[in-house]
């Protein structure tokens, strides 16, 4: 068989069903082979190769299964760069498959030639380029395995174009072995106990929980029984947004730049922190020399680079999550003396905050972003709904104002922030998870990025649903120019009218509707739930509604600031946060 | 800020060494010295790399070598090790003044590898400090050219060497 089937028959023996690509002349031979043999893997023809990407990653983040993108070489493949660089620092478990032009003009500048290798360096886990057709089925099990196990990640196979057409006899690869790559899986059982004593002891602990949980898959359960033991406060990072239930009494939501003033409080008094596969990010601690000066970090990760990076952990688990959290859980349990929690009084401190200080905006006309997003979770609350967004003002809002119970059902680009990831990530989850609702908080700037490939939606029926919250405005940049640059809006202003969304859903074959006053809203929700098919809302909102409250950069997560509140104003809306 | 040295064990295949310096580059570390070859198993190279920076700079390094699916084994040198470097310096000479600058050179061991008519080639391994003083020695009478490899160093056998600091991260 031909170096490209082996790439078909070795993607199956790992499982794969859905792939995301769009084909070139390097990769053709590959193409080819799709259509001449006989598998049972779906492929989607997107419409820019970044699409791909983010759909393979909103496949991964949706399902907990490898993400796949194929490519061809050049501008194909450096196209890629981005979902790669997003799925690098979101550890978003994706394979990325590319052609290369062949051997024999590797080097030569020839057409359409990238040494993607060498581009994508920095922000792969690990990559490939194919030098003998014979290693194809050994290096797409190894990229799999790497790209899955210990802290997720991309990787990159860069096969050149005659590798794909030389005859070889495929012998599948049962086995990895790869001496240099060996991911720590069981937690020092000593130190789990020292961490379980060190909360016992603790008098104002949070549980500070970050993406890692969900990318191991963690047993809910085995969170709210930790946080429930010693009833701690428990913030869950942007990242791990549904990890915790966000309607759990003992969660208080979001930490950083816009997080609630209850988790940030809680962090930067605490005493101990519980950092589980969280990363002490810039975003959550503002000033790192500021940053909970009091606090003890038991820091669990599976990346032993993440301990002691920005902020020196006292008791370092290192260990695959979903080991080391239900052991934590038990080396608790076997520990209570059966007295009333060490941390009540601070539990009491922590939730009066949660209640003095919610979010909250002042619901008037125009059309506020925080409204239509509230609709859209209440008009939603009896079914299971995948969120995705793109980055700015409406990820931020989404954020606070989306309640979800549960890890996978909240996909957003949180560490590279890209722009434009709202659109693919929905169109990839819904690939992965046919029956959830999917909905697309986007942006009108994020929206204009990607929104091609809602011909890709059309093209398959894939029906998420996509709300461009739609301010025209590059919102948040907006609200940084008014509050930090002396309201010098330089470069940031669309127009409100322009495109027309509806128009635009429409050209696609697909339906669009529009709200633009409060009564409006409910009414273009319960059409976008009911169409049955893509669609587009187009949400014409406040220009000038910021996201409050604030950590300006750099400065300490302690203090934030807010907008003044008149207290007689009713036309307030709070929301617990 | 201090000296380390690393001694990293790494498969060897086309790559290993772009992956290991880019990733001292993006993470902002300045490399002093880089030496590569391979090892008694041509499968495996050693690099050797020092570097300028404050321990826990160090220890955040060593753990990202790790994520380095090529990286098989990183360990920090301490100055128990035996570290050598190879210089070669041409030096500028007249007919009548080698005679001079020949023999200073042999205090140091130094071996000529090349003599021509307005220049003396000499080679040297030594220790870093060594090095510095003959090229020290050697500049008053002009140097024309000078190249070092980068050093080289291995952990002592026996008692010394069992002092080592192994730093492998689980």
């Amino acid at each position: 068989m031909t170096g490209a089937e082996a790439v078909i028959r070795s993607l199956e023996a790992e499982g794969v069903t859905d792939v995301f690509g769009l084909p070139g002349g390097a990769i053709l031979p590959l193409y080819d082979a799709w259509a001449a043999c006989e598998h049972t893997i779906r492929h989607y023809l997107v419409r820019h190769e970044q699409g791909a990407g983010h759909m393979a990653q909103g496949y991964a983040r949706a399902t907990g299964k490898v993400g796949v993108a194929i490519a061809t070489s050049g501008p194909g493949a450096t196209n890629l760069v981005t979902p790669i660089a997003d799925a690098y620092l979101d550890s978003t478990p994706i394979v990325c498959i590319t052609g290369q032009v062949p051997t024999h003009l590797i080097g030569t500048d020839a057409f359409q030639e990238a040494d993607i290798q060498g581009i994508t360096m920095p922000v792969v886990k690990h990559s490939w380029l194919v030098d003998r057709a014979e290693d194809i089925p050994r290096i797409v099990k190894e990229a799999f395995h790497i790209a899955r196990s210990g802290r997720p990640g991309p990787v990159l196979i860069d096969i050149p174009k005659d590798l794909q057409l030389a005859e070889i006899t495929y012998v599948p690869s049962k086995q990895v072995d790869i001496p240099g790559y060996k991911p720590s899986r069981h937690g020092h059982p000593k130190q789990v106990i020292t961490a379980a004593e060190a909360i016992l002891a603790a008098e104002r602990p949070v549980f500070y929980v970050g993406g890692g949980t969900v990318s191991a898959d963690v047993d809910p359960g085995d969170l709210i029984r930790i946080a429930e033991a010693v009833q701690m406060p428990v913030v869950t990072t942007l990242m791990a947004k549904g990890a915790f239930p966000d309607s759990h009494p003992l969660c208080i939501g979001l930490p950083g730049m816009h997080g609630s003033k209850a988790a940030n409080w809680a962090l930067n008094r605490a005493d101990l922190l519980i950092a589980c596969g969280s990363r002490f990010d810039d975003r959550v601690t503002g000033k790192l020399d500021t940053f909970a000066p009091g606090a003890k970090v038991i820091h669990m990760d599976v990346d032993p680079a993440e301990i002691d990076k920005n902020r020196t952990a006292q008791i370092p688990i290192v260990g695959s999550l979903e080991l080391v959290v239900p052991k934590l859980g038990e080396a608790l349990q076997s520990r209570m003396n059966g007295g009333p929690p060490k941390a009540a009084a601070w539990l009491s401190e922590v939730q009066g905050w949660k209640q003095q200080h919610p979010f909250r905006y002042r619901n008037s006309e125009p059309l506020k972003p925080e409204y239509v997003i509230e609709r859209l979770r209440d008009m939603t609350a009896d079914r299971e709904v995948i969120w995705t967004t793109g980055v700015g003002q409406h990820q931020m809002w989404a954020a606070q104002y989306l309640t979800i119970d549960r890890p996978r059902n909240w996909l957003t680009s949180g560490g590279l922030g890209t722009m434009g990831f709202g659109v693919p990530a929905a169109i990839g989850a819904k690939v992965g998870r046919p029956d959830a609702t999917v909905i697309n908080i986007d942006g009108d700037g994020c929206f204009q990025m990607t929104m091609q490939e809602l011909a890709t939606a059309k093209m398959y029926g894939i029906g998420a649903i996509h709300v461009v919250i739609n301010n025209g405005w590059l919102g948040m940049v907006r609200q940084w120019q008014e509050l930090f640059h002396g309201e010098r809006y330089s470069e940031t202003l669309f127009d409100a009218n322009l495109p027309d969304y509806v128009k635009l859903a429409e050209a696609f074959g697909l339906p669009g509707f529009r709200c633009e006053t409060l009564e409006d809203v409910d009414a273009a929700i319960a059409a976008a739930l009911q169409c049955g098919t893509a669609c587009v809302i187009d949400a014409r909102v406040d220009h000038e509604e910021k996201v409050y409250p604030m950590v300006p950069a750099g400065g300490s997560s302690a203090e934030m600031i807010d907008v003044e509140w008149a207290e007689d104003d009713n036309a307030w809306v709070e929301e617990g946060v | 800020m201090s000296h380390h040295t690393l001694s990293v064990l790494v498969e060897n295949r086309p790559g290993v060494l772009t992956r290991c310096a880019g990733l001292f580059a993006r993470r902002g570390f300045n490399i002093d010295s880089l030496a590569v070859g391979t090892t008694q198993d041509p499968s495996r190279s050693r690099i050797t790399i020092r570097i300028d920076c404050e321990q826990h700079s160090v220890d955040q390094v060593i753990k990202q070598l790790y994520k380095l699916v090529d990286v098989l084994k990183v360990h920090e040198l301490d100055a128990t090790a035996v570290e050598l470097e190879l210089l070669m310096i041409k030096v500028a000479s007249s007919p009548d003044r080698r005679p001079e600058i020949i023999s200073l050179a042999e205090v140091f061991e130094a071996k000529v590898v090349d003599v021509g008519p307005e220049a003396v080639t000499f080679s040297c391994v030594a220790g870093p400090d060594r090095l510095q003083a003959l090229e020290q020695l050697l500049e008053p009478y002009g140097i024309k050219e000078l190249v070092r490899t980068g050093r080289i160093a291995l952990d002592r056998d026996g008692e010394l060497g069992k002092r080592r600091r192994m730093r492998v991260v689980a």
